[in-house]
């Protein structure tokens, strides 16, 4: 069995309530890093762990903490991302609606590390059960002393609250998410300043994704050099991977970072193979933000190793042949998959969810949506290819958020890796809808039926 | 001083100065365009695009190029900056882009559009974009909305710069309209109708930067190349009073304030001034206006002997010497 | 406003959730009343209930507007009693999304985005909602159903048949 150490106690009767939590070893890094060490030793021990942002950036937590600036007088604020909206990624929802307290437990040693008094975990207004979970557990941990004023005689005292949104995948974006918790539109801000200077309500923030602080508790009980010595090179300790599509076995599995793609796939362990013994097509490997890769690109890199689950090995090869770790997202397709349909579903996705704010996102999205749409109903033509090609360009790279590239990458990639499927769509709409049984019913939904 | 370096020049800058900043301070070619921003406005800029640069080296301490174009609105000036803009093909490249990106869905009624002859977005089409458009889809078109009988807000020919919500919220006491929806249906909306009733209310026409917001008070009454600019001033209790009067013949059609050569508003003036006070006698004429930009108002054929005589009339009554000032605005034709 | 007002259980919550911020940032509290104030008054965000949220946080109404027509919770038409949403994204598409948006379709006899003439029902596509190993999937009130078949549609439309209106914050 491969390490765990989210998941190492996920599966225990009543562990989504304080009592059984705590029996398993749950509040035990409050104790050790409140009682026995100080805020810069936990920040350091996170630095030594390597661990990196989960929700998909994959940036240095340790090194983000520290660029918290602490002006006199002036408070700081941590806040959870759980607004958990990348097509594909389920994870944070599995890992709150599992064991809810080990995120608990983590925001409260991140928020004494960084100097914080007041916390905040931001979670997607679909996620309204969760909501009410989260709120349940938080209200354990207040009555049993883990939250409120001088936690384990401390001294240190910390609020946290949870706070809902309402139907954005833009506020996973920071700093959207900032103004969305200050009760604003979703608009990513203009950067800089960044949040770690100016967050919520202008004051010093430290924004980080559900996964990220919960592995917080495991660095601080065993040590940033243990967690380090997990996983494989600067990838360390543990992923959580959303697998779906058309595998055997969907789910979150908590794998070990440097765990061999193809392992991965076919393993019983893990996704157990593909559907119907199908045979393997492509790879959205980090949620659909990250660029699609064709079986022989994600099982092996272009110079024939073997392709691993780490930052650095699915980066291997540039956007040329790589792609990206992402949130982890998986998304497998087999060869009864048009790519071009799955891709106007990414179209459809981006154009819905872009704020509105920066031209070429906001023009270049729904233009894009439009196209493959033509292309789907048989109207494409060749140059429609080329034009994809050139709107996605004009969009990367030149807007206020990631959420530009977000929508440029899965074009580019799928345009690079299946070109002559575009084409032979084009050709022949009609014969490549023998590709997948879907298509046939896409005229229906061809009109959006939300906006 | 600090140093910043754009397209070879090397601009002497005061800390604090964004790029845009230093460029404006020298002029010329190498100033970026710009569609969002407006410096007489607080938090303003980033949002169109249109005045991205490339940055070659960050600064003196940190030489590197940054991986991607900045705004040079929202980016800071620093000390050993190397910035490209005019010189960079990349940059032109995607700038005519983003061109492309604020046209699609643009109505392209300009034969029609007040704002013709002063509209940022004709110029910059102009100077940055293609000869056709790749876009074969319907445009996009909103719902007329009635925001009040002074002022006519004309959605599909909107760009989302965000000036006129910034300018309600920065100069009226208390917005009530704002931008609406998300994405490409987001919109510059009144709350649920209601008239944009504020004294100061009409500068959010002067700072639209296309006709999406015209004066309705001038609406069909002249292309504003057949009007004559003229600076004058008066007493007001609400405001400085200095405007522009924009003339034809002896008539006074259009009241605004005066511009700089960015377009940019020099003092905010109120809605007496602006909607009000469309009588010569209401106002201390100053004198031809000088504009300095490379518009068709300048380009006016101000030496055809009807303009010349209104112009002079106009002169004679004011006290100024005339010779001088339309050599002025001639030159700078 | 008149006929628009909270129940005092739902003003407790509004004036517990508002303490949740630092004193003079209740605007943060927008979001999580809006919420509530749709769950209690019919599913929707006329304007009247806009203005009266603008009144409870003392912001201003067009505040409250541009906030709730950016976020796709929000309705600002009426629903039927029970709105259906069916996730459309990747994973859902990959297993079969569009035949439950045909299914659902032709059993109601209404497209996507449309209410059925007794007002029970409104279908609505949604982009994902993060249940992605469990597709395809749609969502009731705050009720996520997982690995869709038809069958369990008809038993979902069965359910809620009597027209017994469904919130998703409770």
């Amino acid at each position: 069995m491969a390490k765990k150490i989210l998941f190492e106690h996920i599966d225990k009767p009543g562990i989504r309530h304080l009592e059984a939590y705590r029996q398993h070893g749950g509040y035990k890094a409050v104790e050790k890093a409140l009682q026995a060490m100080s805020p810069a030793e936990v920040v350091s021990e996170v630095i030594t762990s390597g661990l990196r942002g989960r929700g998909g950036a994959g940036f240095q937590t340790g090194t983000k903490w520290n660029f918290l600036a602490k002006p006199e007088g002036v408070p700081r604020y941590l806040v959870c991302n759980a607004d958990e909206s990348e097509p594909g990624t389920f994870k944070d929802r599995y890992l709150m609606e599992k064991i809810p307290h080990m995120l608990i437990e983590g925001m409260i040693v991140s928020s004494f590390a960084l100097g914080v008094n007041t916390a905040y975990i931001y979670i997607r207004g679909e996620y309204f059960y969760l909501y009410n979970i989260m709120e349940e557990a938080i209200a354990e941990a207040y009555k049993a002393g883990w939250l409120g004023q001088n936690i384990c005689n401390s001294g240190y005292n910390l609020e946290l609250h949870m706070h809902i949104g309402a139907g954005a995948y833009i506020c996973g974006e920071e700093t959207a998410l900032l103004e969305s918790l200050e009760g604003k539109r979703g608009n990513p801000r203009i950067k800089p300043p960044f949040p770690a200077v100016a967050g919520l309500y202008g004051c010093p923030t430290v924004v980080n994704n559900v996964e990220t602080i919960a592995a917080v508790p495991y660095i601080v009980n065993f040590g940033g050099e243990h967690y380090a010595s997990i996983g494989i090179g600067k990838s360390t300790g543990t992923k959580l991977i959303s697998a779906s599509g058309h595998i055997k076995k969907p789910g979150v599995y908590e794998i070990e970072l440097g765990l061999p793609v193809e392992e991965f796939i076919y393993s019983d362990e893990y996704c157990g193979g593909i559907r119907n013994d199908n045979e393997l097509k492509a790879v959205v490997a980090g949620g659909s933000s990250v660029p699609i890769l064709p079986k022989d690109l994600i099982l092996k890199t272009a110079d024939g190793h073997p392709r691993l689950m780490s930052y650095e090995s699915m980066a291997d090869g540039g956007f040329t042949t790589g792609t990206m770790l992402g949130s982890g997202g998986f998304i497998v397709m087999d060869h009864t998959t048009s790519i071009v349909t799955n891709l106007h579903t990414f179209a459809r996705f981006y154009h819905h969810e872009s704020c509105g704010q920066c031209s070429p996102c906001r023009e270049g999205t729904g233009w894009m949506e439009k196209i493959l749409h033509k292309i789907l109903d048989g109207h494409g033509t060749l140059s429609d290819i080329d034009l994809l090609w050139d709107i996605q360009a004009g969009i990367e790279g030149k807007t206020i958020c990631a959420l530009g590239d977000a929508a440029a990458w899965p074009v580019a990639s799928a345009i690079r890796h299946f070109r002559a499927e575009f084409e032979s769509y084009i050709k022949d709409p009609a014969a490549s809808r023998t590709f997948s049984h879907y298509d046939e019913k896409y005229k229906v939904h061809n009109v959006d039926a939300q906006s | 001083m600090p140093e910043i370096t754009i397209d070879g020049k090397k601009i002497e800058f005061a800390q604090g100065m964004t790029i845009l900043e230093a460029a404006r301070s020298v002029g010329g070619d190498l100033v970026p365009p710009t569609m969002c921003y407006y410096s007489k406005l607080k938090d303003t800029g980033g949002y169109c695009r249109t005045c991205i640069v490339k940055v070659e080296s960050e600064s003196v301490k940190n030489p590197r190029a940054l991986p991607k174009p900045v705004a040079s609105c929202r980016t800071l000036a620093q000390d050993g900056m190397v910035v490209k803009n005019q010189t960079s093909p990349e940059i032109q490249e995607a700038r005519a882009g983003i061109v492309e990106f604020l046209l699609i869905n643009h109505p392209l009624d300009c034969p029609v559009c007040d704002q013709a002859g002063e509209c940022s977005l004709q110029d910059l089409g102009y100077e940055h974009g293609k000869m056709n458009t790749r876009y074969e889809f319907e445009r996009r078109e909103f719902p007329q909305k009635d925001i009040g009988d002074k002022i006519k807000l004309h959605m599909n020919r909107c760009i989302l710069c965000y000036r006129c919500v910034k300018t309600a919220d920065q100069i009226t006491d208390g917005r009530v309209h704002g931008v609406c929806s998300r994405g490409d249906v987001a919109e510059i909306s009144t709350y649920i109708e209601k008239a944009i009733d504020n004294d100061f209310s009409g500068n959010i026409i002067d700072v639209c930067p296309v006709g999406a917001l015209t004066d309705r008070t001038f609406r069909f009454k002249s292309r504003v190349w057949f009007t004559k600019p003229v600076d004058a001033h008066r007493n007001c209790d609400k405001c400085c009073g200095k405007v522009r009067l924009w003339y034809k013949g002896e008539e006074i059609l259009r009241v605004t304030a005066r511009k700089d050569m960015y377009g940019e508003v020099e003092e905010w003036i109120c809605n007496e001034c602006r909607f009000e006070k469309k009588r010569t006698t209401d106002w201390q004429i100053e004198g031809p206006s000088q504009i300095d930009r490379h518009s068709v108002i300048s380009a006016n054929h101000y030496r055809t002997p009807a303009m010349k005589k209104d112009l002079s009339n106009m002169i004679l009554n004011s006290g100024i010497d005339a010779s001088v000032s339309s050599a002025d605005l001639t030159d700078k034709a | 406003m008149g006929s628009i007002k909270f129940s005092d259980k739902t003003m407790a919550k509004v004036r517990e959730l508002i303490l949740r911020y630092p004193e003079g940032k209740h605007k943060s509290a927008l979001i999580p009343v809006l919420h509530l104030a749709q769950a209690e008054f019919d599913g929707w965000l006329s304007p009247e209930t806009m203005e009266y949220v603008a009144e409870i946080l003392n912001i201003q109404a067009i505040e409250v507007f541009e906030v709730a027509s950016f976020y796709s919770m929000f309705n600002l038409q009426p629903r039927g009693k029970c709105l259906i949403e069916v996730c459309r994204t990747s994973s859902c598409w990959l297993n079969g999304a569009y035949d439950i948006m045909s299914y659902l379709e032709n059993k109601l006899g209404i497209k996507m985005g449309e209410t059925t003439p007794d007002g029970k029902f409104t279908l609505k596509a949604v982009e994902c909602l993060g249940s992605c190993g469990t597709a395809p999937m749609l969502q009731i009130g705050k009720e996520y159903h997982e690995n869709l078949t038809f069958e369990k549609i008809d038993a979902l439309l069965e359910k809620h048949a009597s027209g017994e209106f469904i919130t998703n914050y409770c």
